[in-house]
């Protein structure tokens, strides 16, 4: 019955779909040419066409660039100090934000994955969510002002004594840590579930306390997941200026390229090339570590 | 399962390795054309006015493009503002550099710059009626009129002030050396406010052409190396001692209003603001000629219209509304500046507006530095002034 | 898995620490969204929900929200059209290059922002002079969603066993049959899932949209950043952000809901918000 009626309706779809059958190189051809087309072409293309400029040079009245091949841009990033420490700077905050945010994240991932019930696991994770939803420029400004001179934590601290951070690289570091901290705890919990119970009950079966349980059982089966929501934690600050102009005076990488790209583009791409190398290096490495992997 | 995927991390290399190529061939080969159109000398200005297209987009100086004003110009000529207001010139010369603009509200630090990089038209002032009424002192000025010709039209003119916190700045400065001078400025360790931009290097040379005259400054946008140094030196010295690096005027605003900073540089924009909060900011007082007694810097502002501009027409309209002398007037009072239409000191709500902003008194800016481009060219011949990349090179050292 | 009553008194404490610094900041924004004060103080001087009907009455925030949802809709549209594309080839072929997608996929949201942005302006105004518009905002924005439906996509299909579609081949279905039959069903609550998150991101960019946008239109994040540093209007951007919190709780909701539903169909693991999650994860 159905082969008749698929017999006699050959359609331009049937036709086409035979074409395409048994020929995986097309099938696979087909699929990729508006993704790959799309993200090689048109953005890697885009990254390479800004890159180069890298190497030109710009005239300092009319910022038109001369397309003439100089290294003058990579000597002034390599010989000033200044960017040397904004770089560092930069790194070594996303890398404690990244900490941070992963020794916050893991327990609540955790109580997340293996101890709330359905109804728990379902309100936690409309929680965690529900702050992705909110403006970031909200929230960070929401930071500014909590974090004022006359603010509401030196409000809340005055009285004990204390004194809040105030703007600086404290407070970049601690509204960083906030804003990416739903990016670190999701991929955490996935992980987490991921872990079957069964080993976590043979583990303790074979004897073992829960704190050995979780040293040699769920730590490195979940380190992928870690790794993996740490891609966003790194990544994000390392590119962003708008939380550091907002809540410090220090400069990030981001910064200085946005002050650069109006009258030095060419300074600029060079400036860039600088996070894109050390993004991919991270990426490598957290390949490397596992957390493209799925079980 | 065979595997037959080949090995990926050799794929991305390669793909890598293609795009480094590709790239360093176009850097090479300077291939592509060039992102401007380059001279700015071929452009034309507008011969004949024609209907209004509807609608114009300006980028403008905060404050300059507001409701009270645009909403009726919209009125009149059907030309719908759309306005981005920017922080620092850098901001406008890129927002220009994307052609989407019709028009911009230009400091000197911007004009040379926008004309350079052909960004801008020349303006023909016989379609600006209201131009011939301007003050001539705003008139074919080095910043506003390049090879003799005019390249827009004025917008008003201001100094930057020296603000302060009443409450906690006593008694009340005269001098900037309550900012820049380290003796005088660690008083207010983590409580000054500094405008975030390389004009900033000027406040610092304004400063040393009274307090070190063997330096011989004369101009504040004109240094030589030796001259260039000192003021970074200055600023270098003062870094520790800034609460904040401002460029937009809300966050000053905030950050004065919220006690985090009692003293430093601004625009009457914020001040005024300020003070209709209630926060007991203060100004140099007008028997001090609103200065500081080094002087300041400041701004003469000029209405630029773009290069094959979208909406001609309604940005020859909006220049001509601008110095309306009942607009302008307008505009003055509610940011705090000195008009640049000469009738509008007649339409001001305060008969003493212009009296008191010294709008007809060309001496008195003598004692302000308009923002000017840095250029190597120093006026007198010589090459060896440090140019704009220099400031901004430095500017970011001195932040750090 | 069995605790002491101790660690299990710790690990709930810890939990709730992390949810407060997750709301406390979004407590302050509601507070200062019905301060009676222009300028931001604390503690506020009163009350008053004077900011909210001002945000309804703004013209330019209404619009600008619109124009958010239209870019919001049709950048997480082409992201899924791409990212399912993509995620079918890698998760049901093999082919030179097949690790590398997942790489090349999660590039335009790792880099920093101001750089895929500025490359993007350039390349339509300096290299295929297109003015900038919505169009190069969508655009800039895809790009970057692409990821987020793709690692759904992708974990989704990993889970579905290939021998449906083989049986589904064996009946004599073709290939759309086969997809629009089998697994296009068995995926599309992930790719609602994702889908919804890619919209969030687009929803709340700012960066990337700074550069890519024209000159007569803003997104409400654009409106937000141009607001946030005008005095007077400072309270009705947080009304604003207070009602897209309100708002989008009704999204969050759906998609984890869709995400439960197929959890339980697909073998139970990761039950309970499994999919949604893991748009965040990497595959």
């Amino acid at each position: 019955m159905a082969s008749e009626a698929v017999a006699e309706r050959r359609s331009a779809g049937h036709r086409l779909a035979d074409l395409f059958h048994g020929r995986e190189r097309l099938q696979v051809g087909a699929l990729l040419a508006g993704p790959v087309g799309w993200l090689v072409i048109g953005y890697l293309g885009s990254l390479a066409l800004l890159l180069v400029a890298a190497f030109w040079s710009v005239d300092p009245l009319s910022g038109a660039t001369i397309k003439e091949f100089t290294l003058e841009n990579f000597e002034s990033l390599v010989n000033e100090p200044v960017y040397r420490d904004i770089v560092w700077r930069t790194v070594r905050t996303a890398l404690l934000v990244t900490l941070t945010d992963a020794v916050i994240a893991f327990p609540i991932a955790f109580y997340m994955a293996k101890l709330a019930s359905r109804r728990g696991k379902a309100l936690l994770v409309i929680g965690i969510l529900l702050p992705l939803w909110s403006s970031y420029l909200v929230k960070v400004y929401a930071w500014r002002t909590l974090l004022s001179a006359n603010g509401a934590i030196n409000w809340a601290l005055d009285p004990i004594g204390l004194h809040g951070p105030g703007y600086g690289m404290t407070a970049v570091w601690l509204v960083m840590s906030y804003l990416w901290l739903p990016y670190m705890i999701l991929p955490i919990y996935a992980g987490l579930e991921r872990i079957p119970n069964s080993l976590i009950s043979a583990s303790e079966d074979l004897g073992a306390s829960p704190f050995t349980t979780f040293r040699r059982v769920i730590l490195p089966l979940s380190f992928p997941a870690v790794v993996a929501g740490s891609i966003f934690t790194f990544s994000l600050t390392l590119g962003d200026y708008i939380t550091p102009r907002l809540v410090s005076n220090d400069q990030f990488i981001g910064n200085v390229i946005f002050s650069n790209v109006a009258n030095n583009q060419p300074f600029a791409a060079a400036l860039a090339i600088v996070p894109i190398v050390v993004t991919i290096a991270y990426l490598l490495v957290a390949r490397r570590l596992g957390a493209f992997e799925h079980v | 399962m065979r595997r037959r995927d080949g090995n990926p991390a050799r794929t991305a290399w390669l793909v890598v390795a293609g795009l480094v190529v590709f790239m360093l061939a176009l850097a090479g080969c300077g291939g592509g054309s060039d992102d401007t159109t380059g001279g700015g000398s071929s452009s034309e200005a507008l011969q004949k006015l024609g209907k209004g297209e509807g609608e114009v987009s300006l980028i403008s100086w905060a404050g300059y493009v507001e409701p009270d004003w645009s909403k009726p110009f919209e009125q009149k000529t059907g030309c719908k503002v759309n306005n981005k207001e920017a922080g620092t010139s850098d901001e406008m010369v890129e927002l220009m550099k994307t052609g989407q603009y019709d028009g911009v509200s230009a400091s000197g630090n911007a004009t040379a710059r926008l004309v350079a990089a052909g960004l801008v038209a020349p303006v023909n002032t016989d379609l600006v009626p209201n131009y011939a009424t301007v003050f001539s002192d705003l008139k074919d000025q080095p910043y506003n009129t390049f090879e003799d010709v005019n390249y827009g039209i004025p917008h008003g003119r201001g100094a930057n002030l020296l603000m302060w916190n009443g409450n906690d700045v006593k008694p009340a400065p005269n001098s900037w050396n309550v900012t820049l001078d380290p003796k005088v400025a660690s008083k207010f360790k983590g409580k000054i406010s500094q405008y975030d931009d390389p004009m900033s290097i000027a406040e610092a040379a304004v400063y040393l052409k009274t307090h070190e005259p063997d330096l011989g400054i004369e101009n504040p946008y004109e240094l030589n190396e030796e001259q260039f140094d000192a003021a970074v030196g200055l600023l270098e010295e003062q870094k520790p001692l800034v609460g904040e690096y401002w460029s937009e005027a809300a966050k000053q605003i905030s950050a004065y209003a919220g006690g985090d900073v009692q003293v430093g540089t601004t625009w009457q924009y914020q001040y005024f603001a300020l003070k209709e909060e209630g926060v007991p900011v203060q100004a140099s007082p007008a028997s001090q000629g609103f200065l500081p007694k080094e002087g300041a810097t400041g701004w003469s502002d000029t209405w630029m219209i773009a290069k094959d501009a979208k909406h001609p027409n309604c940005m020859y309209e909006w220049m001509n509304w601008i110095i309306e002398p009942k607009v302008n007037a307008e505009v003055a009072e509610w940011f705090g500046e000195a008009p640049a239409q000469e009738l509008a000191c007649k339409e001001t709500a305060n008969k003493n507006f212009c009296a008191e902003y010294h709008a007809e008194e060309p001496d008195f800016w003598n004692r302000v530095y308009y923002w000017e481009t840095p250029l190597a060219d120093c006026g007198n011949g010589e090459e060896s002034c440090m140019d704009y990349n220099d400031w901004v090179k430095a500017w970011t050292t001195i932040k750090g | 898995m069995r605790l002491s009553r101790r660690s299990e008194w710790l690990l709930r404490t810890a939990v709730a620490v992390g949810l407060a610094f997750i709301y406390v900041p979004l407590v302050v924004i509601v507070i200062y969204a019905f301060n009676s004060s222009k300028i931001l103080e604390w503690p506020p001087p009163g009350f008053t929900t004077h900011w909210f009907s001002q945000a309804f009455k703004d013209e330019a925030a209404r619009e600008a929200f619109v124009t958010s949802i239209k870019a919001g809709i049709a950048a997480s549209t082409i992201a899924l059209v791409l990212g399912t594309l993509a995620s079918i080839a890698v998760a049901r072929h093999r082919f030179f290059g097949r690790e590398t997608i997942s790489f090349l996929v999660i590039l335009p949201i790792a880099l920093p922002g101001i750089v895929t942005g500025v490359a993007i302006s350039n390349t339509f105004t300096q290299v295929l002079d297109v003015p900038l518009s919505l169009f190069t905002v969508i655009v800039g924005h895809a790009t970057f969603c692409i990821v987020i439906v793709y690692n759904n996509a992708v974990a989704r299909l990993r889970r579905l066993s290939g021998s449906f579609e083989e049986a589904s081949a064996d009946l004599g279905a073709h290939t759309w049959q086969t997809f629009r039959y089998v697994t296009f069903p068995g995926m599309r609550s992930a790719l609602i899932a994702g889908g919804l998150l890619a919209f969030a991101l687009s929803f709340d960019e700012i960066i990337v949209t700074n550069f890519t946008i024209g000159a007569g239109e803003q997104t409400l994040p654009i409106w937000i950043y141009s607001n946030l540093f005008r005095p007077h209007e400072l309270p009705i951007v947080n009304a604003v952000a207070v009602l897209v919190i309100l708002i989008s709780i009704v999204p969050v909701y759906l998609a984890h809901r869709l995400g439960a539903e197929e959890g339980g169909a697909t073998g139970g693991r990761g039950a309970g918000g499994g999919v949604e999650t893991e748009a965040i994860a990497v595959p």
